[in-house]
């Protein structure tokens, strides 16, 4: 892979949100403070918005209960979504991988 | 020169169909929102070439689209293009696709359970959005049918949703319950002589109308019949499948319910039986002449058990009398081997001078009649699953 600016987050979004959010590949995100699950979904929503409620409920910022999120072969989808994310993410080496939780549909 | 473009929602896209006045030659755009649910789409009477789409997923939610180039562009319309992506507190936008239940003190704080399949109290919880109405006047104004089942209302072309929380509210709310596909609000029918006058229906609480806009709300199902239901005859409960008005003569209501054909002369107040002469009174669609006011159709489907038609044949039946008396119409339909359904939005009729009826099935056909039903043409025959069917009518 290409090298990832300095600071940026790497996600991956599953197909149908690349589909909405009309981008290809990762998604590179600049996210203030310590990088968590909750400020990267933070900046993903700012930068685009038509992903608001997607991932997360309007209202409650709870998890959509078909989703997942996934870094350096971990399931973070159970941890507060203030846990720090690890450092490989945050450095850049590792994505943040938001998956579907079931196949098929 | 006229001509009609139809607007189908499948179980993985959208689908616009467009013809001349003749109905011979189509052409065929889309998928639009490949991979996702469009339950609804439905053009705006007022600007025909604004067109609203429920964009749907079990895995991310609910997505509202709206095209305003008769549907070769769209956009989510609380993100419009070339705009700012936060509103003024920095906060992200994407209220277009936000609806949440009124809890409001203003608006009376409507509960917040209802009956859950096993008798339980459930909250309400938003799920999708199964049918869009635009208003006949406004088009900046667009009702939502929702699952659960509440209507909300976009006064901003769909930027953002309030409920009309008086349905939820009125007093049943407790004893609605769930039917098989959900407690979903599919119906919304506005009066063209008083839009304030709105009847809708929800599966599996029956039919509720208001005269007032949208504040108050009031069951209307005298007359119904519901044999699955402790009381058969009960205030609600029942589970009425669509409702369609004439246009013509707005005070006439029909409706098929889960099982029998119903009508009503006075706005859904009283309702009677008209399912007649038909092979089975159970089904999901049914719609009426747009010229004709006592003209209707319907496609009898076997039973709540094997979602086909009778005896492997699609026929669409026609009543001239407004019920009791049908035929059936099978020229250019399968005859033998088909066991596909019609579900409850997916058939139309268009206005021209000779009517033209159309259906979707769930087995990715969309069928036109350009002669009232007379006569039957697949338009396609390989879509996804087709939710609904709308029509424009376009001069």
């Amino acid at each position: 892979m290409t090298a990832v600016p300095s600071g940026k987050i790497r996600v991956i979004l599953p197909p149908h949100l690349r589909g909405l959010a009309h981008v290809k590949g990762e998604v590179l995100l600049q996210v203030a403070g310590t990088p968590s699950v909750r400020s990267v979904l933070d900046a993903l929503e700012a930068a685009y918005p038509m992903l608001r409620g997607t991932i997360r409920d309007h209202v409650t910022q709870q998890r959509r209960p078909f989703l997942r999120f996934f870094a350096c072969e971990e399931d973070l989808s159970h941890e507060s979504p203030d846990t720090p994310l690890p450092e490989a993410v945050v450095s850049g080496k590792e994505p943040l991988l938001i998956l579907g939780a079931i196949a098929g549909g | 020169m006229s001509g009609v473009r139809v607007l189908v929602g499948t179980r993985k896209g959208a689908f616009i169909l467009t013809s001349d006045g003749k109905r011979q030659k189509w052409d065929v755009s889309g998928p639009h929102f490949a991979g996702w649910e469009i339950y609804h789409m439905k053009g705006s009477p007022a600007s025909p070439n604004r067109i609203y789409a429920s964009q749907t997923s079990g895995w991310f939610g609910q997505i509202i689209q709206r095209s305003d180039d008769g549907g070769k562009t769209w956009i989510q319309p609380g993100t419009p293009p070339g705009e700012p992506t936060t509103g003024p507190g920095g906060m992200p936008k994407g209220e277009s696709n936000k609806f949440v239940y009124d809890t409001s003190a203003e608006t009376g704080k409507p509960l917040t359970t209802h009956q859950w399949y096993d008798g339980t109290q459930h909250p309400w919880e938003f799920k999708r959005v199964w049918h869009l109405e635009p208003s006949l006047s406004e088009p900046e104004v667009v009702y939502a049918g929702v699952e659960d089942a509440a209507i909300f209302r976009s006064k901003d072309g769909g930027k953002s949703w309030q409920e009309l929380s008086g349905l939820r509210g009125h007093g049943t709310g407790p004893k609605w319950q769930p039917g098989a596909g959900g407690m979903c609000l599919h119906t919304i029918v506005v009066d063209p002589r008083n839009p304030r006058r709105i009847v809708i229906a929800i599966s599996a609480a029956g039919a509720f109308r208001t005269d007032d806009g949208g504040k108050t709300w009031k069951p209307i199902n005298k007359g119904l019949h519901s044999q699955y239901i402790p009381n058969p005859t009960a205030e609600i409960g029942h589970c009425v499948h669509h409702i369609a008005m004439s246009r013509k003569r707005p005070n006439t209501l029909f409706m098929q319910k889960h099982w029998d054909v119903m009508r009503s002369d006075d706005g859904g107040d009283n309702w009677k039986e008209v399912s007649g002469n038909l092979p089975t009174d159970f089904g999901f669609v049914i719609d009426v002449h747009t010229h004709e006011p006592e003209t209707i159709y319907v496609v009898p489907i076997k039973s709540d058990g094997e979602h086909f038609p009778p005896d492997g044949k699609l026929r669409v039946y026609r009543s001239r009398t407004g019920g009791n008396e049908w035929e059936a119409l099978t020229k250019g339909l399968p005859q033998k081997d088909c066991y596909v359904n019609v579900l409850r939005d997916a058939m139309a009729v268009d206005s021209l001078d000779k009517c033209g009826i159309y259906f979707g099935t769930t087995g990715g056909q969309v069928y036109c009649s350009a002669d009232a039903g007379d006569n039957w043409t697949p338009i396609v025959h390989g879509l996804p699953a087709v939710l609904s069917v709308e029509v424009q009518t376009l001069s």
